[in-house]
């Protein structure tokens, strides 16, 4: 693996990799001093064209917890307006000796232009509407852990699919792994072709509740209201919101996840959040070890697991 | 050059609306065909001291007509010149090109009019027509002062770039250019559609999580201007169709007997809009590339007359603003170079229909028909391409005369290509090779 730029790419062998991998750092992260040595020397810098606090957070835990140098180059949207091009930024950074590069930005396709021009190993952290593949590989972890397989689960993804990166790489990533996928939301709030999609879509989210193993609510975002695309949150809540009542029709052992940040009230109730088949603190705690077999995976073939900082 | 002598085209198959014939053009020293014959002689068509042009197994046609070029001077002259411009049509086998007006400033007053068509004579490399902005400075809030444009032999009114989106305005520009005798050119976009879009909407947009731009946001607009048009009795070209929508929209309209035109553009009718997903944004262009479904449906309005003409709407742009992400980049691809051949290789089209498409009735709706479009007659001004239909050559986007190379048809093998242009007597390309 060169880059990782869609989960797409990675195929079913690919992901079935990184989450074996990830089972080793997920134990790294639980000892006393969770950090191992194994990519020492290594320089990891993130460049981010919009704010993300958390996916920065956990990429650069990854990258520290196996011992490699991290930099965060971040480019505020204000800080953009300096004019320097992304091909010259990256040549920038690649000039002060980088082995990764971990991108979000806001346009789809990004990450591939820089992967066009890097030497280093590119990371797709999140491009525009398109892609975040370590959020489905997070993703695909967390039902494994709690569900076993997602060979034959169904999945419902529920909200804003059309303007989420989220939902198309969890798609690709389901779907590859076995799992029946529903996206549920008003018609405004689906891609405009879902030609290709292993999918089915529904309207209907309290018809759909009973029937799957785990409901996934996207973020929704409160800038939609202007587009025309909803009439307000408050009719979205009523019509897509997983209340309480909601809740109580999914089966026993059915999780409830979200890639965060949540809108409480909104796309999940306040109380829903913290029920025990939430799983979303999991999501976030599986984030850094699969981001660490990413990492790994990219820059540390032949390199040594091992436990013990070694001269 | 020096003066013209005169000179004969020599060994090739003259193409016009006429048909085809083998024969000899011979040229006189005042830039106007002086014979077309089998083995002319020199000397018993009057010409002394005469250059020959060869032009064996060639076929001679009249010199390509663009009715659809951003020359982007004045105002973005790292793009491009009209005098790099100039130089790549010519190359490609044009003698006349109809600039398009969304220079900085816009080319919406006698002044710029003047500018352009002054450095297009300077050039001399093709004979630069400008069109005129519909409104003032593109902005399509007040009309442009059409009249002080039209004195000075502008035919073709456009805001290209954009389309006239408030619909009064738009009705007292045709009725405004109904008295003039002029053509609006529309570029069919209904903004609050295609707001925000970047690529078309559709299967490969929903997949690349690529904001979208409808089909129904050209549509719509030619679906207005066809009321106009009733209800104006104004000339209405559309420009650069890409939707299976859009031409049925003007077929029907034609039918009904409207003195509509419509042009389409090689790239609307080669590349689809999986070429996106590279995410490269010479890829980028508006209106955008559509579907499969979409370039069958064009190609055969250009098969049954639909679509008039083919305008190559070359829109060079420079590397570094190419670069950028496909949100943040221009829209826009190079054209001029590679028209010809793509429509020879890639279209099922006779040397007759080739020459309608790109010379004749393009020169026909610029109101250039006096000068260009053929027919390869005697006392007809000698604008004439030649063109090696048998020649096979790479697209390399390094060897332009276009100061940009945006060329989304890099590697691409092609097939025909132009051998010799010559423009009012003069060959301003000789073997491919621009003479001055």
């Amino acid at each position: 693996m060169r880059h990782l730029l869609s989960v797409g790419d990675l195929g079913v062998d690919g992901i079935d990799e990184v989450l074996k991998l990830t089972d080793s750092f997920v134990e790294v992260s639980e000892r006393a001093i969770p950090k191992v040595p194994a990519l020492r020397g290594k320089t990891v810098v993130s460049l981010f064209y919009e704010d993300s606090t958390r996916t920065r957070l956990s990429f650069e835990t990854a990258a520290k917890r196996l011992s490699a140098d991290t930099m965060n180059f971040t480019v505020g949207s204000s800080s953009v307006k300096k004019g320097e091009s992304l091909r010259d930024t990256v040549q920038t950074i690649e000039a002060m000796g980088v082995d990764a590069i971990v991108i979000r930005h806001g346009s789809a396709g990004a990450p591939w232009q820089v992967a066009g021009w890097a030497e280093a190993a590119v990371v797709n952290a999140g491009d525009g509407w398109h892609e975040h593949p370590t959020q489905a590989l997070l993703d695909c972890y967390t039902i494994r852990q709690h569900l076993g397989t997602l060979a034959g689960r169904r999945i419902a993804i529920v909200g804003d699919v059309k303007h989420s990166r989220v939902a198309r790489s969890d798609v690709l990533a389901f779907t590859a792994l076995g799992a029946e996928v529903t996206l549920v939301a008003p018609p405004t709030l689906l891609p405009p072709s879902l030609e290709g999609w292993p999918v089915e879509v529904s309207h209907d989210l309290d018809e759909i509740l009973p029937k799957i193993d785990v409901a996934y609510l996207l973020r929704m975002q409160r800038e939609r209201m202007t587009e025309a695309l909803l009439p307000s949150l408050r009719e979205y809540t009523a019509c897509f919101g997983l209340t309480r009542r909601r809740a109580a029709l999914l089966g026993a052992d059915a999780i409830v996840m979200h890639p965060g940040p949540m809108n409480r009230g909104v796309e999940i109730a306040a109380d829903v959040a913290d029920l025990p088949n939430a799983v979303i603190v999991d999501q976030v705690r599986n984030g850094v070890a699969v981001r660490m077999a990413v990492l790994f995976l990219l820059l540390g073939a032949g390199n040594d697991l091992g436990g013990n900082e070694r001269g | 050059m020096a003066d013209p002598m005169g000179l004969i085209i020599r060994g090739g198959t003259v193409v016009d609306a006429h048909g085809e014939r083998r024969a000899d053009v011979a040229v006189g020293p005042d830039g106007r065909i002086a014979a077309v014959g089998s083995e002319l002689d020199a000397r018993a068509v009057h010409l002394d001291g005469v250059g020959e042009l060869d032009a064996l197994g060639c076929l001679v046609v009249p010199g390509l007509v663009d009715l659809h070029t951003h020359l982007r001077e004045p105002g973005r002259e790292e793009a491009e010149t009209i005098e790099t411009g100039s130089r790549a049509a010519a190359r490609g086998g044009f003698t006349a090109v109809v600039a398009m007006p969304n220079t900085e400033p816009a080319i919406d007053s006698a002044g710029v009019v003047r500018q352009v068509l002054d450095a297009g004579r300077s050039a001399g490399l093709c004979d630069v027509h400008t069109s005129g902005a519909i409104t003032v400075g593109r902005e399509g809030t007040q009309l442009a002062p059409m009249a002080e444009m039209a004195a000075l032999g502008v035919h073709l009114f456009t805001d290209d770039g954009r389309g006239v989106q408030d619909d009064r305005l738009m009705r007292r520009a045709l009725e405004y250019a109904s008295g003039l005798g002029v053509t609006l050119a529309q570029h069919c976009e209904v903004e609050s559609l295609s707001h925000g879009g970047h690529m078309h909407e559709g299967e490969w947009s929903s997949r690349l999580g690529i904001p979208g731009i409808p089909a129904e946001a050209e549509e719509l607009m030619i679906t207005r201007d066809l009321s106009l048009a009733r209800l104006t009795g104004g000339r209405v070209h559309f420009q650069h169709l890409s939707t299976a929508g859009a031409v049925e929209l003007v077929r029907q309209a034609k039918a009904s007997g409207l003195p509509v035109t419509a042009e389409a553009t090689p790239h609307h009718l080669v590349l689809t809009h999986a070429d996106v997903a590279s995410y490269d944004p010479v890829f980028k262009v508006n209106p955008p590339l559509r579907t499969a479904a979409d370039v069958a449906a064009l190609r055969v309005g250009v098969a049954d007359g639909t679509i008039d003409a083919i305008a190559t709407d070359h829109a060079p742009h420079t590397q570094e603003t190419k670069e950028q992400p496909f949100d943040e980049a221009p829209c826009g691809m190079l054209g001029l170079e590679t028209a010809l051949a793509l429509v020879l290789t890639e279209l099922d089209l006779t040397p007759g229909e080739v020459v309608a498409l790109m010379s004749t009735r393009p020169a026909a709706i610029a109101g250039i028909a006096d000068t260009h479009g053929g027919p390869v007659a005697e006392g007809r001004p000698a604008n004439l391409c030649v063109i090696d239909s048998d020649a096979t050559w790479v697209v390399d986007p390094y060897r332009s005369a276009s100061r940009s190379r945006n060329n989304p048809y890099a590697g691409r093998s092609l097939t025909g290509r132009v051998r010799h242009t010559v423009l009012w007597g003069e060959p301003v390309v000789l073997d491919g090779e621009e003479t001055r």
